[in-house]
């Protein structure tokens, strides 16, 4: 059981690593395209755009409110 | 073309970065704990990356071609925004600059801490370059066999994986020293805009969209990715300076 819950958090930081927004905007961004593609309507613009805007808030929703405090981080990480 | 120079690019480079880390790992190992338990941890974990592609690899291949790139291209572009949301971050001052000489002095520290051996494998030496070669492994596996499945070269992807494992491993040899000397928020930036270039244009695809220009898409994105990531990293860095200045 322990071992099961190991490998199951190591596949969830594998996979979606320590932002879920990125994960889940991703899932999202494709459904739209998918969703846009099946009724045949040009698709192609929502990943670029989704991906513009996902890496945008995340970058910026990693920087503390103080950007003279920025966080201290495990070397190894 | 472009496809196989981004298979063969992304896969060399992800290899090299990925290798200089786990290097770092197995000679604090091997220097604190013992050359036999470092080199046998190591063979151990490159043993368990073996059957992880021997098992994956069939499966992953035996996908059909639209949920192979949907799956594998949307996974793709999760890691690709994972590594360049942190090398955007290191870049702009926001996170620390991976610095091998500092993860060695902690990998070295730790493992002279962690209690004496007691003759033959010493567990903590093996079971630290163990995982240190599987889980820095497993990314290398996970963007080779992505890259070589989608594009039906999988050889050439691990041509490139070998080619960047055995440059990193004889320098690490050769120097005995961590490889500080490697770029690597540079080469983690370069990976992360082709993981993400890549990943958008194959996971699109599996969802039913067309690329205007076929494969010419790529190199666009590329430059789309490079241009956004460039922007990123010049107002993070306006962002600390305005903030540090009294």
């Amino acid at each position: 059981m322990r071992t099961a819950r190991a490998f199951l958090a190591f596949l969830y930081d594998f996979l979606v690593g320590d932002d879920p927004l990125i994960a889940a905007a991703v899932v999202a961004a494709l459904a739209v395209t998918a969703a846009l593609a099946a009724i045949g309507v040009a698709a192609w613009w929502v990943p670029p755009t989704a991906v513009v805007a996902i890496l945008a808030l995340s970058v910026s929703s990693s920087i503390p409110g103080d950007a003279r405090s920025a966080p201290k981080v495990d070397p190894r990480r | 073309m472009s496809r196989d120079v981004g298979l063969f690019v992304a896969a060399f480079l992800a290899t090299a970065v990925e290798g200089v880390e786990a290097v770092t790992i197995v000679l604090a190992a091997g220097l604190a704990r013992g050359w036999r338990s470092a080199l046998a941890g190591s063979a151990a974990g490159l043993l368990a990356l073996a059957v992880a592609v021997a098992a994956l690899g069939p499966a992953v291949s035996a996908l059909p071609i639209d949920a192979l790139r949907l799956v594998v291209g949307a996974l793709l572009l999760i890691f690709g925004l994972q590594w360049l949301r942190k090398a955007i971050l290191r870049a702009g001052g926001f996170r620390p600059l991976h610095d091998e000489d500092a993860v060695f002095a902690a990998e070295l520290a730790a493992a002279r801490a962690a209690g004496r051996r007691s003759g033959g494998i010493d567990a903590y030496g093996f079971a630290i370059s163990f995982k240190g070669v599987l889980l820095e492994g497993l990314e290398v596996v996970f963007i080779v066999l992505a890259f070589g499945t989608n594009q039906h070269d999988v050889p050439l992807a691990a041509v490139a994986a070998a080619a960047a494992l055995a440059i990193v491993v004889t320098a690490g040899a050769v120097a005995h020293a961590p490889l500080s000397r490697v770029p690597e928020n540079t080469i983690k930036f370069a990976v992360g805009v082709l993981l993400t270039s890549f990943g958008m244009f194959w996971s699109a695809e599996g969802a039913g969209a067309a690329w205007p220009g076929g494969d010419l898409a790529i190199p666009a994105l590329i430059a789309l990715m490079l241009a956004t990531s460039a922007a990123l990293v010049v107002t993070l860095r306006r962002r600390l300076a305005r903030a540090t200045v009294p």
